[in-house]
């Protein structure tokens, strides 16, 4: 193809996505687009696989048999999530070996937060109320994004997210309005995850690396900076609502903005946990690589078996 | 109250409690994202089933316990569930020939459980013989896969199945809450289920080309509160935040 054709359908194909028109599996897309596309996904089906990690943790303490099966139906359906995710990002022309292997050797990120320890029973509720509420509104955009199955995965997880977080929040108000001792646990999991929260909404946007090509593809709708501004507005009053207090001394409502004024994130904190150096980045890849290692002889046999019984099946029709 | 239906029922649910709380150790570390997924489903199953049953030994009891009191505070000698149930998750060889040598139990325990005179029981089994028939499926698939698999897969699943094997027997044995409630047309015979229960299994080993342990040396215990030492890690896990916590509600 020549270098004008190929200009040629990139402007046809920008077209498109100006006029709201899903971009599916078989159509012709710019290379970069494609690249994007599985960097972005598979970051998102990673996030939801490790994402297991930090609240499996609590399935087998759970405090009673109700929060028990919630919390087992909440990890399996992030399992589902990125199972989705994968096979989304599959339609790329990736197989999931090879999204898991960039997982494991570090190539590909997942969301920083999960790399925070879940130390308490409350931290299930935090983790749902502000994690879930974050990754909400970083996902709601997305089920208009201009890649089809992805657009379409999106639709399904934000669902299932929303009540997640739903019940993340039930989880800490039932602990607000609990013993002295139940009020201390959900206040010191929102201190622990207040501000960790907001970092995962993603740098400032002065320092975004991907911010303007994603916004033109409707990766991305809104900057991160308003994202989550969007998201501190939405989460204070539901903290006043249940008595805890927002670990930011410097918060305060903004008449004239409409908006809370907060103080300065730590993001020296933000890019030592990117760069795998917080509190758990080691223990989640270990714990990851393990299981995948582990798994081998599994998946081994069950290709082994499977080949087999189609051979003897080939053999009976022979 | 009636003490030999509580403990009957408890006898059923505990079963299905230990296996569920195993299974759940392993959410997030499983050989695959869609066996990880099942699994997590298994549990979730079994563990509706303990809330159903557990709910029941509570209107039973007539105090103030709840299904929580009943699953979390009870002492290491006062958990009946048999002995298979509790062993650890040493490999997923040994997770599924754990599940596939309690399903195939289980699903025939409820077909009878389901003839019950009490009403509630026969819902309860109704219910979930549509979950354990998937969980029998999905087990035994697993036992035909790792047996017929590879070289590798295969020592792995006989050395599950030898190790496991011991604990079968203690399926059919009789309690006395067994006896009194099987008398009243309540509870199931146990022992008549054990013929077929071999059958099955021996099928499915034989399919899986998988040899039948011939050892006829059987632990027993677990019916009557005397465990295995994992059981007791297992509670402290379990029991943990009503511990720490206790009297609280979540």
């Amino acid at each position: 193809m020549s270098e004008e054709q190929i200009k040629n359908l990139e402007a046809q194909f920008e077209a498109r996505i100006a006029r709201d028109e899903k971009i599916e599996p078989k159509d012709w897309m710019p290379e970069k687009y494609r690249k994007t596309h599985i960097r972005q996904m598979s970051q998102h089906a990673h996030s939801e696989i490790v994402g297991m990690l930090p609240e499996g943790n609590w399935i087998t303490r759970a405090p009673s048999l109700r929060r028990k099966v919630a919390l087992l139906a909440k990890v399996q359906d992030e399992a589902g999530h990125g199972l989705y995710l994968y096979s989304a990002c599959e339609t790329l022309g990736i197989s999931r070996d090879e999204l898991y292997e960039q997982l494991h050797s570090g190539k590909a990120k997942y969301s920083s937060i999960f790399n925070y320890p879940t130390v308490t029973w409350a931290d299930m509720g935090a983790v749902g109320w502000l994690v879930d509420g974050a990754a909400i509104i970083n996902q709601v955009p997305l089920c208009n994004t201009s890649y089809g199955p992805y657009a379409r995965a999106m639709v399904r997880v934000c669902k299932e997210e929303s009540f997640h977080q739903r019940q993340g929040f039930e989880i800490m108000m039932k602990l607000a309005n609990g013993t002295p001792e139940q009020k201390e646990l959900a206040q010191d999991a929102l201190n622990r995850w207040w501000w960790p929260s907001l970092m995962m909404l993603g740098p400032t946007d002065a320092e975004s690396i991907h911010t303007e090509q994603s916004m033109k593809w409707k990766l991305k709708r809104k900057s991160n900076d308003d994202l989550r501004q969007q998201f501190i507005d939405q989460t204070v009053p539901q903290a006043e609502l249940i008595g805890l207090t927002i670990p930011d001394p410097d918060l305060k409502w903004n008449d004239e903005r409409q908006s809370y004024d907060f103080g300065a994130i730590d993001w020296d904190e933000f890019w030592q946990v990117v760069k795998g150096h917080g509190p758990m980045n080691k223990e989640r890849m270990k714990a990851r690589v393990g299981a995948w290692e582990e798994g081998e002889w599994v998946r081994d046999a069950a290709m082994a078996h499977a080949e087999k019984k189609q051979a003897r099946k080939q053999k009976q029709a022979i | 109250m009636k003490q030999n239906l509580y403990n009957y029922i408890l006898g059923i649910a505990d079963n299905s409690l230990i296996l569920g709380q195993r299974l759940g150790e392993l959410t997030g570390h499983g050989p695959s994202l869609e066996t990880d997924i099942a699994c997590t489903n298994i549990s979730l199953d079994l563990f509706g089933q303990v809330r159903s049953y557990f709910q029941y030994a509570a209107k039973i009891a007539g105090d103030d316990r709840t299904e929580d009191d009943i699953a979390m505070l009870r002492k290491e000698r006062e958990y009946v569930n048999v002995l298979l149930v509790e062993q650890p998750n040493t490999n997923f060889a040994y997770t599924m020939a754990r599940q596939f040598l309690f399903d195939v139990y289980h699903l025939l325990f409820l077909q009878e459980l389901e003839k019950s005179k009490d009403l509630t029981l026969s819902a309860i089994a109704t219910k979930s013989i549509k979950e354990v028939s998937y969980h029998e499926r999905f087990s035994g698939d697993w036992i035909k896969r790792l047996g017929d698999g590879t070289e590798e897969s295969k020592t792995k699943m006989q050395d599950a199945i030898d190790g496991l094997w011991t604990y079968t027997d203690e399926l059919f044995h009789q309690t006395e809450a067994d006896k009194a409630m099987v008398a009243e047309g309540i509870g199931v015979d146990v022992t008549k289920l054990k013929e077929t229960y071999y059958k099955k299994v021996n099928e499915i080993l034989e399919e899986a080309t998988l040899e039948i342990p011939e050892s006829k040396w059987f632990q027993k215990g677990g019916k009557e509160g005397v465990h295995t030492e994992h059981l007791g890690y297992l509670l402290a896990e379990l029991q943990y935040m009503q511990r720490a916590y206790p009297n609280m509600e979540w």
